[in-house]
């Protein structure tokens, strides 16, 4: 065989020396917005793999008593300064509304009374932050997959957001999220009064938290003042979908 | 150089492992600095189903800014990097696997002769004294090579990929098994860590051998495929092979 020219031996080195350059270059890479829709394009494949091509109607592994974490820890708002939510928590949430509105065919408007007195589930499951840590806490509370029923979706809804009572920082907007029907009417998708058997904490979300048990914890928020079927999330926040989505977090928060 | 050896040109590696090894190469860093990016968001690890705060496993200080990607702590960022090339790096695996079989490449290059068996003291011996082989015997992956590629390619890679797929509670839903395979969600988060761990120590190693043992022949080969053997010359010299260099 024909040894290698100079020519071939230098672009050997010259790619040798190429393939360490994209990572010297990566920070200023992703403030780049093609790299970063490329980059995003993965959490479509994600969803698509994990909610399509899978059956999605799985339950989230459900704990016993004993796996319950002794300190559950609090993330984001842990304690809302916002004054219209002050009052409420000051007055024991009495004059607190839960609002169900827009693509339904009846709205509600629901007390912490009306929604102790339905029909409720309990389950003791994993909250995964999307900070790395887990703990394992029992919560109870209505499925929204009946007051939904009650309330009557119409064919176009496509998502259901939910709106929050706290500013997570000042000057900023108030927290919202949402999630597709698939999640909203998951059967362990539960609006939760109850953590642990005793009324939800203010630093869990008190008076009432949505559980979205098969994706990361800013999905289930905290706050919940209302909750709105829409048929786009355009019109919200920066329209990602959530605010942490509006910061570049995954709206698909299934990994 | 004995004036008598002959530098012959073998092809040592085939298109696809070449193209799926830099892929990878691309692959492996750019999880590891954006595992680190991720990591830093809660720089501690723990065993079993969830994070028992009292009781961490271990606390590390956070990784500097040269060692995670985006450099800055940014977190959503980093994710948007990891689980691109985390797909990267699963469909990369797939061709490598699919035609590694398909191929004989394992069967034929990776699976240790019962010669190597039997002489892997010898190996070790040699390697301890950085003593490569040469000649007829460098055509063919040493026996701590394969082990150590073995270890790599069929328990660190996708023991690494289950643990992260683990960390998934959609995956959780759809296939609880990975629970128990790991023993929890935050023992899976462990065993991630210590797997990329496990791999940065193969690459530290590969990567010293690759320079010790002809850092362009062994380069060259990773990207055009050929090797250069310096083979003994006819039997007149009276060379043996051990003594060829």
């Amino acid at each position: 065989m024909i040894p290698p020219s100079d020519r071939r031996r230098f672009l050997t080195r010259a790619a040798a020396t190429l393939g360490l350059l994209p990572l010297a270059g990566c920070d200023e890479l992703s403030a780049r917005p093609w790299l970063t829709r490329l980059l995003a394009s993965a959490e479509r494949l994600t969803h698509w793999a994990q909610r399509d091509l899978l059956p999605h109607r799985a339950l989230a592994r459900e704990y016993s008593e004993a796996d319950v974490s002794l300190v559950f820890k609090a993330n984001g708002s842990t304690n809302p300064r916002d004054p219209d939510y002050r009052r409420l928590a000051e007055g024991n949430f009495v004059d607190w509304r839960l609002d169900i509105r827009g693509l339904v065919e009846t709205p509600l408007r629901l007390s912490l009374d009306q929604l102790r007195a339905m029909p409720s589930r309990t389950q003791i499951t994993r909250h995964d932050c999307v900070e790395g840590w887990s703990c394992i806490g029992k919560w109870t509370g209505v499925p929204l997959a009946a007051l939904l029923a009650q309330a009557g979706m119409r064919p176009q809804a496509r998502y259901a957001v939910f709106h929050c009572a706290d500013t997570l920082e000042e000057g900023e907007d108030r927290y919202y999220e949402s999630v597709g029907l698939d999640d909203a009417t998951h059967p362990q998708t539960i609006l939760a009064y109850e953590l642990n058997g005793a009324p939800l904490p203010i630093a869990h979300g008190a008076p009432l938290r949505v559980r979205i048990e098969r994706q990361l914890g800013y999905k289930s928020a905290k706050y919940l003042m209302a909750i709105e079927l829409v048929d786009s999330l355009a019109g919200f926040g920066a329209g990602k979908g959530g605010f942490w989505e509006d910061r570049g977090y995954e709206w698909y928060a299934g990994i | 150089m004995p004036s008598s050896s002959r530098r012959i040109w073998i092809l040592r590696h085939s298109r696809v492992v070449r193209l799926t090894h830099w892929v990878n190469v691309v692959c492996l860093a750019v999880l590891l600095m954006s595992g680190l990016q991720i990591f830093n968001a809660h720089p501690a690890l723990y065993w079993g189903l969830a994070s028992d705060f009292a009781r961490p496993l271990v606390v590390l200080p956070p990784f500097p800014g040269w060692a995670t990607l985006p450099g800055e702590q940014w977190l959503a960022m980093g994710r948007r990097w990891h689980f691109f090339f985390a797909w990267l790096l699963v469909g990369n695996g797939a061709v490598y696997l699919v035609s590694g079989f398909v191929s004989g490449h394992f069967r034929r290059d990776l699976l240790p002769s019962g010669a190597q068996w039997r002489a892997i003291g010898h190996t070790v011996w040699d390697h301890l004294r950085l003593r490569f082989p040469t000649g007829d015997e460098a055509r063919h992956y040493n026996i701590l090579q394969k082990l150590a590629y073995l270890v790599v390619i069929f328990a660190l890679l996708p023991a690494i990929v289950l643990a992260g797929m683990t960390m998934s509670p959609q995956l959780d839903s759809l296939v609880p098994q990975l629970l128990d395979l790991f023993g929890g969600r935050q023992s899976a988060r462990t065993v991630h860590f210590v797997c990329a761990a496990a791999l940065l120590g193969f690459v530290g190693i590969h990567v010293a051998m690759v320079v010790l043992s002809g850092l362009w022949n062994n380069i060259r080969s990773m990207i055009t495929g050929r090797y250069a053997l310096d083979e003994v010359g006819g039997n007149e010299e009276g060379d043996d092979d051990d003594s060829a260099q």
